[in-house]
């Protein structure tokens, strides 16, 4: 807790990813706080995405300290130390990808159930309880089929629960992902351009699922994104990579007149008026 | 909508060179395999022409691509067909009637597994019901299978090196220790199961061609081993003189031991051979319906659901938490269970093994009829089964064209239904309510 009554949920320090030769992100720190959105953004290549998967445990980083605190438990997770699964498993951060990554043939329900794996896994007793049908398996399947259900009514999929989720709208397979990652029961949700590909409408319902999770869950929400209407709209605190460096740090208002961001964004060009226009088309 | 029907102007000559290609084709595959034919004559070998018969070869293939292609293009399409595209109805293939009447053909079958060897006639001689017998080791092999490469998503081509561990590990179990098939049964299982667990570990970060190569040298390993370490397996020789199973300790022999029972005196029958056989195919049939009943129940199990998640992408599971190497590994080593208590069936029935029974062709029949049968599909397996080792009986009188016709059968099918006879997949859960759209997943890969 800070001053403000904030909580730190996750505290990166001196986060440095090299590739080889290739020094993807350079002494990045930053926080994430419970109960906000925080967006990371900046041009293409960044370092963003590598970010969140040295997050997430699919890079090993080369420097750093990603600590994660939840919230009421007193408990520190170093996720830099932690093997890939064992971060979603144990210490709760859950995650969309920049290319979906549902399971195709499995259908939307399925999907969402089988995001509460670890919590069946051990009401069947690894497989035994299961295998024989006794009630508290039943009992905790039943309970994981309500929540898959209650995420599905938040993202407006509940009419599709027994479709094949690969046969799914772009739109709805995007909030499907959401919705799958939200049923681990993460406190650190990490979405990697989840309005990519939407259109105006759909990102304004994409924008109310994320409030509405913030507000109604307590869990903080870790946001890639290159639609401005989005990042300006809900962030509540936002940080800028340019080239794997962090250049600003601040909430929309000061990061939309940041002369380091706009140089970052438009370039040193001169003729700032064209380049902004593109801008707005691309990011 | 369905009315409307479009028939596309033929063009005739495309279809003429199309059907000169596939002739140009047979020309060059016949001329040497049909059209030439090794004689003796005094003095060594000679050739003996036979143009007539490339001619004719040459001929039907020309006018068989011909008429194909020609009802290829004047079929007549229903508008209707071109909604869901061409690869969203090759998903579906076997869906409907799955759907429809999976459940009666699965009970009909199932009936008539079990009263086949009383219905009589054909079905109750004793080369009918050997058929059967060895037609339902595959099916309970492809069953095993099924876990590991139709839900897994891991594509083994050494299966059969589980089938041989269970089959010696009975063989010597029982020769030098006099353990029982009963006692053995579950121990064969456990170290066939092991065995995955060994080939597991090294392959946990493979996928797709590569897993595949190992676990074809997996297999062959094992076979080369059974094959040389002759101290305990025997090398060549194999193992005979292996113990029949009891039916609970009582013996299948004519010859009533001094102070005990036979089957026959035990039940007040008359001996007859056929008690043996018709048990065994009762065993097998046991073991087989074991294994579906395991598959079927832990499809809908958070592990089954993990197996196809792994399948369908692994990085989504890692990012769920899920464990992809205990997954991975308890895959591996329930499928390879199955193949264990397969092989010790197999090595009581024969009472005979070599390594012979498991060469890489066994592992590509069995690895056949999961594809065939639709990946993940439990009757596919069964009808695949049937099709593949009973056909091949069927075809016994076919003599030196049997293979040909088994080729033939093969290339048909996957022409027909590229994704396997069934490979409709029913959801493992499913959410209740009025407003929900009909069952429809299965549209994806199954």
């Amino acid at each position: 807790m800070n001053a403000t009554g904030k909580h730190a949920l996750l505290t990166v320090e001196h986060l440095t990813m090299r590739f080889g030769g290739l020094l993807a992100i350079n002494d990045v720190s930053f926080t994430a706080w419970q109960k906000e959105i925080t967006a990371i953004i900046g041009p293409n290549g960044a370092g963003k995405t590598t970010v969140f998967n040295c997050l997430t445990g699919f890079y090993q980083p080369t420097v750093g300290r990603l600590a994660l605190t939840p919230p009421d438990s007193g408990r520190l997770f170093l996720l830099e130390r932690m093997e890939g699964f064992r971060i979603a498993q144990q210490a709760h951060v859950a995650r969309t990808f920049q290319n979906i990554r549902l399971f195709p043939a499995m259908s939307v329900l399925e999907n969402l159930v089988v995001a509460q794996h670890n919590e069946l896994m051990r009401a069947s007793a690894w497989t035994l309880a299961g295998l024989f049908g006794l009630k508290r398996y039943r009992t905790a399947e039943k309970k994981a089929v309500e929540r898959a259900s209650y995420w599905l009514e938040q993202t407006g999929l509940i009419e599709l629960a027994n479709t094949s989720a690969g046969s799914l709208p772009y739109g709805d397979q995007r909030r499907l992902e959401i919705a799958r990652a939200m049923c681990t029961q993460p406190v650190l949700l990490c979405l990697d351009e989840p309005a990519a590909g939407l259109n105006p409408k759909e990102s304004a319902e994409l924008n109310e699922l994320l409030l509405r999770i913030r507000d109604d869950h307590g869990i903080g929400i870790l946001l890639i994104e290159h639609d401005m209407s989005v990042v300006m709209e809900i962030s509540d605190h936002i940080i800028v990579l340019d080239y794997g460096c962090k250049i600003s740090d601040g909430d929309p208002e000061f990061i939309r007149n940041d002369p380091r961001v706009i140089r970052a964004y438009l370039g040193e060009d001169e003729d700032a008026e064209t380049a902004a226009a593109t801008a707005g088309d691309n990011d | 909508m369905s009315e409307v029907q479009t028939r596309p102007r033929v063009e005739i000559a495309a279809l003429l060179k199309e059907s000169v290609v596939a002739a140009l084709v047979a020309l060059g595959l016949t001329v040497v395999m049909v059209g030439m034919k090794t004689v003796d004559q005094p003095g060594g070998l000679g050739l003996e022409y036979r143009w007539n018969w490339v001619a004719a070869a040459v001929a039907s293939v020309f006018i068989g691509r011909f008429l194909f292609a020609l009802w290829r293009e004047t079929r007549p399409r229903h508008a209707a067909e071109r909604g869901p595209s061409r690869q969203q109805r090759m998903l579906t293939s076997g869906g409907d009637f799955i759907r429809k009447f999976g459940l009666w053909f699965s009970l009909f079958a199932l009936g008539f597994a079990i009263a086949m060897p009383f219905l009589g006639g054909p079905f109750s001689t004793r080369y009918f019901i050997d058929v059967a017998t060895y037609v339902t080791i595959y099916i309970m092999l492809g069953w095993g299978l099924n876990i590991v490469v139709g839900l897994a998503g891991l594509l083994d081509l050494g299966y059969v090196a589980f089938y041989a561990v269970g089959a010696y590990a009975y063989a010597l179990l029982s020769t030098h220790f006099g353990l029982s098939f009963w006692v053995v049964l579950p121990l064969a299982g456990m170290m066939a199961a092991s065995f995955g667990m060994m080939l597991g570990f090294p392959v946990l970060r493979l996928r797709g061609d590569y897993l595949a190569i190992v676990t074809l040298g997996f297999g062959e390993i094992i076979r080369i081993i059974l094959l040389n370490w002759y101290e305990l397996t025997g090398g060549p020789d194999g193992i005979s003189g292996i113990p029949r199973p009891s039916f609970f300790g009582l013996d299948f022999s004519r010859r009533v031991p001094e102070n005990g029972d036979t089957f026959h005196t035990f039940f007040g029958l008359d001996y007859s051979s056929m008690h043996r056989i018709i048990f065994l195919y009762y065993l097998i049939l046991a073991l087989a319906l074991i294994t579906n009943w395991f598959t079927l129940r832990v499809r809908k199990l958070p592990i089954g659901r993990a197996w196809e998640a792994l399948r369908e992408d692994e990085i989504a599971c890692r990012s769920l938490g899920i464990n992809p190497t205990n997954t991975k590994l308890t895959a591996f080593s329930i499928g390879a269970m199955f193949g264990g208590f397969a092989g010790s069936f197999f090595a009581t029935r024969q009472g005979f093994i070599s390594p012979e029974s498991f060469t890489f062709i066994e592992s590509a029949v069995i690895l056949a009829i999961v594809v065939l049968g639709g990946l993940g599909s439990q009757i596919g397996v069964v009808v695949a089964s049937v099709v593949l080792i009973g056909g091949t009986e069927l075809f016994r009188g076919l003599e030196e064209y049997r293979m040909l016709t088994f080729g033939a059968l093969m290339v048909a099918i996957m022409v027909w239904k590229p994704r396997g006879l069934f490979s409709f997949r029913r959801p493992t859960v499913i959410l209740e309510g009025k407003k929900i759209v009909g069952s429809q997943a299965g549209e994806g890969s199954g």
